[in-house]
């Protein structure tokens, strides 16, 4: 399967990644390319087959719900790139 | 004392013969003269390097000192560490000045280990070549037309350049044991879930693990025992006990099984690869190993299965990046979606933008069950493929990559020739196995060739006393680049 520029404008837009008029030949391009590799899976029978996410097969631990970490938050907010009154400054969103 | 192994820089600090400040000094004007022509290192900051190293030297006098305190170290961009830029290579985190230390920097500050400086990499460890690092690609110091490999480019070409005697890396399809092979330095990825993942910049949460290079299989043992272990802050991390992973370098290989999957010696397979992993196979025989024939095979099935894989979940990690909490924010937009979109624009580099469509794409409504759903199915069969291959076998060894490093800008124009070289090293990942690359020959055009040695879950001892033997026969890992 092939996507069209519209595809991508959506795989973008999905991906809040911006792609200019001037980039969407070449990223077009690259992402069948690389489809058409993945495509070769399916070649392959797997009916049957228990999916696999982990490779110990292992599930994810619980722990009790406790503190664990002390508040950092100054440390934390000075890499950030708007902050005021300890908030994250975002833009406006609701009028 | 540049060629000096880290055991031997160990034992020399113990002794008095030298200091860590001296150490550490020595190893800084190293690097200020090659790293111009190199680009091994992203960041170094000598102020901190010495006041780690004076502390260091504290610890030695007040006799509370560990083996390997006062030892130099480079750390790869990847894990975090208080006060040191953390860029993972990318420009979204030019400005990140790390608030605190992943699990594996503590545990190095912890043994007294001295960072020398921060190792550069491909662009949030996607790449083979170092060339998607958004500071430069890093120069081989075997050949400075050829690439060092990826993604830990920057650790390798410090280790082979003796511009850092121990380094930290990562693997998630082979950026460990390929950038090791291409610039013939030793290089170990543990099974997944033995070095904790907790601030280590997330690419691949199922397939990334932490590891280290060094000279020798013996200085990869004694960094392991460091960073190894248990982190209730990785949910993945195994609770296993502590062990020692060098307690079985000294073991005779006298009846070791050496599996050869005879897949990793088909067509593709560069000749001049081909007989040095032959002429190192042949020197484990005179060291008493039998040779037996497996199979592996589904791995041509890896290339695709990775590259769903590791997209789809690259593409759930880096959402993070979104110019609110940390990193690069858009100077001009005019909405929060406008926002996200410019950040992730302008902070991302063209192969992060291509895994995280490709991932986002493979994870929409509609084509799940057909993309990642059927790659975790063949991420069984792998892991089967392996499983069956060890019940005949200790180990299995073969190439690390098809052919030795290639020039700089010969497949940067073509991801998909790119992900074709990635071929021996991506099933490791998607089955956790642990597996090295150790330094076996040149090939024809004088460039280094790595041995991949893979081992069974949790067969790291093993997989090291094997390349430790390895190294007391062949002086592959002495050899370092004239530069």
């Amino acid at each position: 399967m092939s996507l069209s520029h519209q595809d991508v404008a959506r795989i973008a837009r999905l991906s809040r990644i911006a792609v200019t008029d001037a980039e969407i030949d070449a990223v077009n391009r690259q992402l069948n390319s690389i489809l058409g590799l993945i495509e070769q899976m399916q070649a392959v029978n797997t009916d049957g087959i228990e999916p696999m996410a982990h490779p110990q097969d292992v599930s994810l631990r619980l722990r009790e719900d406790v503190v664990t970490e002390p508040n950092r938050r100054e440390a934390c907010q000075a890499v950030a790139p708007q902050v005021e009154k300890g908030l994250f400054l975002v833009p406006k969103v609701i009028e | 004392m540049i060629h000096a192994t880290l055991k031997q820089l160990s034992q020399q600090l113990a002794d008095k013969q030298v200091s860590a400040v001296e150490l550490a000094t020595e190893y800084l004007q190293r690097i200020d003269a090659l790293n111009p022509q190199l680009n091994a290192f992203i960041t170094v900051d000598r102020d901190k390097t010495l006041l780690e190293a004076a502390a260091a030297d504290a610890r030695r006098a007040a006799g509370t000192a560990g083996l390997l305190t006062g030892a130099p170290i480079a750390h790869k961009d990847i894990f975090c560490q208080q006060g040191w830029k953390t860029s993972c290579g990318s420009k979204m985190l030019d400005n990140f000045i790390s608030p605190y230390d992943a699990h594996v920097i503590e545990q190095c500050r912890a043994a007294g280990l001295v960072t020398l400086g921060r190792a550069n990499m491909d662009e949030f460890a996607m790449g083979s070549s170092n060339e998607n690092s958004y500071y430069g690609a890093v120069k081989n110091p075997w050949d400075l037309n050829a690439i060092p490999g990826g993604s830990s480019g920057g650790s390798a070409a410090a280790v082979a350049a003796r511009l850092a005697p121990v380094a930290t890396a990562t693997d998630t399809g082979g950026s460990i044991r390929q950038p090791a092979s291409h610039c013939g330095v030793t290089g170990i990825k543990p099974t997944y879930g033995v070095v904790s993942r907790f601030g280590m910049v997330a690419y691949a949460s199922s397939l990334d693990q932490g590891g280290v290079m060094a000279q020798t299989a013996e200085d990869c043992a004694l960094m392991l025992n460091v960073i190894a272990g248990f982190d209730e802050r990785d949910s993945t991390s195994l609770e296993r006990a502590r062990e020692d992973y060098s307690r079985d370098l000294a073991q005779p290989l006298a009846g070791l099984r050496v599996g050869l999957p005879r897949e990793y010696f088909a067509e593709g397979l560069a000749a001049d690869v081909g007989r040095i992993i032959d002429n190192a196979v042949s020197e484990l025989k005179k060291l008493g190993a039998e040779v037996v024939e497996v199979s592996l095979p589904n791995t041509q099935l890896s290339i695709p299965a990775y590259y769903v894989i590791a997209p789809a979940e690259a593409s759930a990690n880096l959402s993070r990046f979104d110019g609110v909490r940390y990193g690069h924010r858009a100077s001009e937009y005019k909405d929060l979606v406008d926002m996200y979109e410019k950040t992730r624009a302008e902070g991302f580099g063209s192969e992060v933008k291509r895994r995280i469509m490709v991932g986002t794409y493979v994870l929409s409504h509609g084509y799940y069950d057909a993309y990642y759903i059927k790659a975790q199915k063949i991420r069984r069969l792998i892991a089967d493929d392996f499983k069956a291959a060890f019940a005949g076998c200790d180990v299995i060894l073969g190439p690390v990559a098809p052919t030795a490093a290639f020039n700089l800008g010969e497949k940067s124009g073509d991801p998909v020739q790119m992900y074709l070289s990635d071929i021996y090293t991506l099933s490791v990942n998607l089955a956790g196995l642990p597996a090295m690359s150790v330094p076996a020959g040149f090939a024809d055009n004088g460039r280094p060739v790595g041995l991949q040695i893979i081992g069974n879950y949790f067969g790291e001892a093993k997989m090291l006393n094997v390349a430790h033997q390895f190294q007391q026969v062949t002086d592959w890992h002495r050899k370092a680049p004239a530069l």
